[in-house]
C-alpha cells in the first residue's frame, strides 16, 4: 500500500462516514458540523489529486463559505435542546428505496466505465494567469459567459436581500 | 552535509536521503510527516509562550508598567507559570452543553492555525509544503477557524457566548475580503501565489517599495483587516470583557481556554508572517541596488533571524494597535470594513493592475 492510497482510504473512510452522519443526525447543528467534515475530506482528495487550486476553492467556498452561512442561520433559528423527530416508518421505506435505487445507478455507472489505465500527468503547478484568462475569456473553454451569469444572479440575490431587509414604511 | 544557516536546503535533503537510505519508501514518508509534524507542533508551542510574555510586557511598556517580573529574569518563565497553572485547573463540564461540540470547537480552531502555519516559509529551504497556490491556501485554511468559534459560542449554552460569536463570524466574514484582496494586490505585481516565487521576486527589493503607493495602501489594509480577522482589540469585540465577560470562550477552563488563548496568539503570528512574507520580503535581507558593501553587511544577517524580526515587528505593531486604540462598536466595525476598506481595495487593484500593464514597477 503506497502513502497515496492510505491517505485516499482515509479520506473516503471519513466522508463516508460523515455523510452518513450528516443525514441521520437529529441535532441539526451536529449534522452541519458532519457536513463541514465531508467537504473538507473532498478537498483532501483534491490536493491528492495535485488539484490544488480546485482544492483550495473548495475550502474556502464550502467549507469556509457555504458552511459557516448554514451555521449562522441555525445560530440565528434554533435552541440547543431542540431536537428533530425521528421519521416514521411511511417516510423511511420510500427514502430507503429512493437513496438504494440512486446509489445503485451511479454504482452501476462506475463498474462500467473504462477508465484510462495510463497516467496523465498534468503540470506540477497551476499558473494563475491561465486561470484568469479562461475566466475573462469568450472562446472555447472560456468562461466569460458563466461568469456574468453567475455575478447577475449574485446582484440579483443581494438586492433581494436587501429589500427583505429594510425596514418598511407602512 | 554542509549544514548552513544561509540554506537549509542541502540540511533538508541530507535528512530526506538519510531517511530513504535507511527504511522502505513508505515509512521514510511516515516519518519525514512525523518529524516535521512534531517541529512544527513544538515551533508552535514556543512562539505560543513567548507571545504571551511579549504581549504582557509590551502591553507594561504602554501604560507605563514594568510587566511580569517575578518568574525567572525579567519575568521571562512567566508564561510556563501560567501554562503549568492552567495545565492543573479543572476542566468544568456543562450540564445543558452540546458535549460533542463543545469538545471539538477549540480542535477545530488550533487545527486551522496549524494547518496554515506548515505553508509559512522561515527561511531559505526550511519550507514544509510550498503550495503553487501558497497565499490562496493560506486564505482558505484560516477561513475554516471561524467555525470552531461560532460552535464553541453555541454549544455553550450561554447567551453571552452566543452573541460573542455572532459578532466574531460577522466579523471574520467580513474582514475576509478586505485580507484576500490586499493579498491579491501584490499576486498582481508578483504573478505568482506560490510563497518561494514571491519570496525570491523581492530579492531585489520588497514588495511594498516595488509596487510604489498601492502596495503600501494595500499593506496598511491587510494589518487592518488582519488584526480584525484574528479578533484582537481594537477589534476585540468578540469577547468584550467589560459587556460579554469574555464572548465566546466564556464557558471553557483548563486547558480548552488555552487552546483559545494559543490559537489567537498563534493567528496573530500566522498573519504577521503573511504580511511579512508577503510585502516585507520574508527571509530575503534589506537590499538597496547599487550599495554592494551594504548589501554585503545585510546578507551576513541569516535569512531566519530576518524572517522572525520582520515578523515580530509586525505583531510589535499589532499590540500597539491593541494598547491604544478604544474597542470599537459593531456598527463601526461593519461601516469601516464595507464603506472604507472594500472600496478603497478594489480601486487599488485596479491602480495596481494598471501600474503592472504599464510596467512601471521595478
Amino acid at each position: 500500500m503506497t502513502p497515496n492510497q492510505l491517505m485516499f482510504a482515509i479520506f473516503s473512510a471519513v466522508i463516508i462516514i460523515f455523510s452518513i452522519l450528516t443525514v441521520t443526525s437529529r441535532r441539526i447543528l451536529r449534522a452541519a458540523i458532519f457536513l463541514l467534515f465531508v467537504l473538507v475530506a473532498t478537498g483532501g482528495l483534491y490536493f491528492l489529486l495535485r488539484f490544488n487550486y480546485l482544492a483550495a476553492i473548495q475550502l474556502t467556498l464550502y467549507a469556509g463559505g457555504i458552511v459557516v452561512m448554514i451555521i449562522f442561520s441555525i445560530l440565528l433559528t434554533s435552541h440547543i435542546a431542540e431536537k428533530l423527530e425521528a421519521p416514521g416508518l411511511k417516510k423511511i421505506i420510500p427514502a430507503f428505496f429512493a437513496a438504494a435505487g440512486g446509489a445503485l445507478i451511479t454504482i452501476a455507472t462506475i463498474l462500467q466505465h473504462k477508465f484510462p489505465t495510463e497516467v496523465i500527468s498534468g503540470s506540477e503547478r497551476t499558473d494563475i494567469r491561465l486561470i484568469a484568462k479562461s475566466l475573462i475569456s469568450t472562446e472555447k473553454f472560456g468562461y466569460a459567459l458563466p461568469f456574468e451569469v453567475i455575478s447577475i444572479l449574485l446582484l440579483a440575490a443581494m438586492v433581494g436581500a436587501i429589500i427583505l431587509a429594510k425596514k418598511r414604511k407602512d | 552535509m554542509n549544514f548552513s544557516i544561509y540554506d537549509f536546503t542541502s540540511f533538508t535533503q541530507w535528512i530526506d536521503k538519510f531517511l530513504y537510505d535507511n527504511l522502505p519508501a513508505f515509512w521514510a514518508i511516515a516519518v519525514e510527516m512525523t518529524l516535521i509534524g512534531l517541529v512544527i507542533l513544538v515551533f508552535y508551542a514556543l512562539v505560543g509562550l513567548f507571545l504571551v510574555y511579549a504581549e504582557r510586557k509590551v502591553c507594561a511598556f504602554m501604560q507605563n508598567r514594568v510587566g511580569p517580573n517575578r518568574v525567572g529574569p525579567f519575568g521571562f518563565f512567566q508564561t510556563i507559570a501560567d501554562f503549568v497553572k492552567l495545565m492543573m485547573k479543572e476542566l468544568v463540564y456543562i450540564k445543558n452543553a452540546d458535549k460533542l461540540l463543545f469538545n471539538i470547537a477549540p480542535f477545530i480552531i488550533i487545527i486551522a492555525s496549524f494547518m496554515a502555519i506548515a505553508a509559512i516559509p522561515f527561511a531559505k529551504g526550511l519550507h514544509a509544503i510550498d503550495f503553487d497556490i501558497g497565499v490562496l491556501y493560506v486564505i482558505a485554511v484560516s477561513s475554516l477557524g471561524v467555525v470552531g468559534i461560532l460552535l464553541a459560542g453555541w454549544s455553550s449554552n450561554n447567551k453571552y457566548s452566543l452573541i460573542g460569536a455572532m459578532r466574531s463570524g460577522a466579523q471574520i466574514v467580513s474582514y475576509e475580503l478586505s485580507v484576500g484582496l490586499s493579498l491579491v494586490t501584490i499576486i498582481i505585481l508578483a504573478g505568482t501565489m506560490q510563497f518561494s516565487a514571491i519570496v525570491e521576486g523581492q530579492a531585489n527589493g520588497w514588495f511594498i517599495f516595488k509596487g510604489h503607493i498601492p502596495a503600501f495602501i494595500a499593506f496598511i489594509i491587510f494589518l487592518i483587516s488582519s488584526t480584525a480577522e484574528t479578533n484582537r482589540g481594537p477589534f476585540d469585540l468578540a469577547e468584550a470583557e467589560s459587556e460579554l465577560t469574555a464572548g465566546f470562550h466564556t464557558e471553557y477552563s483548563g486547558i480548552k481556554f488555552a487552546f483559545f488563548f494559543l490559537a489567537e496568539y498563534m493567528n496573530m503570528f500566522i498573519v504577521a508572517s503573511i504580511a511579512a512574507t508577503v510585502f516585507l520580503g520574508g527571509w530575503m535581507p534589506f537590499h538597496v541596488s547599487g550599495w554592494a558593501g551594504f548589501n554585503h553587511i545585510m546578507d551576513f544577517i541569516p535569512p531566519f533571524v530576518w524572517y522572525i524580526g520582520k515578523t515580530f515587528f509586525i505583531i510589535w505593531i499589532m499590540m500597539w494597535f491593541k494598547w491604544t486604540f478604544p474597542r470599537l462598536r459593531i456598527d463601526q466595525l461593519l461601516t469601516l470594513e464595507w464603506k472604507y476598506l472594500l472600496p478603497i481595495n478594489l480601486v487599488n487593484i485596479l491602480i495596481m493592475a494598471f501600474i503592472v500593464l504599464m510596467g512601471w514597477h521595478f
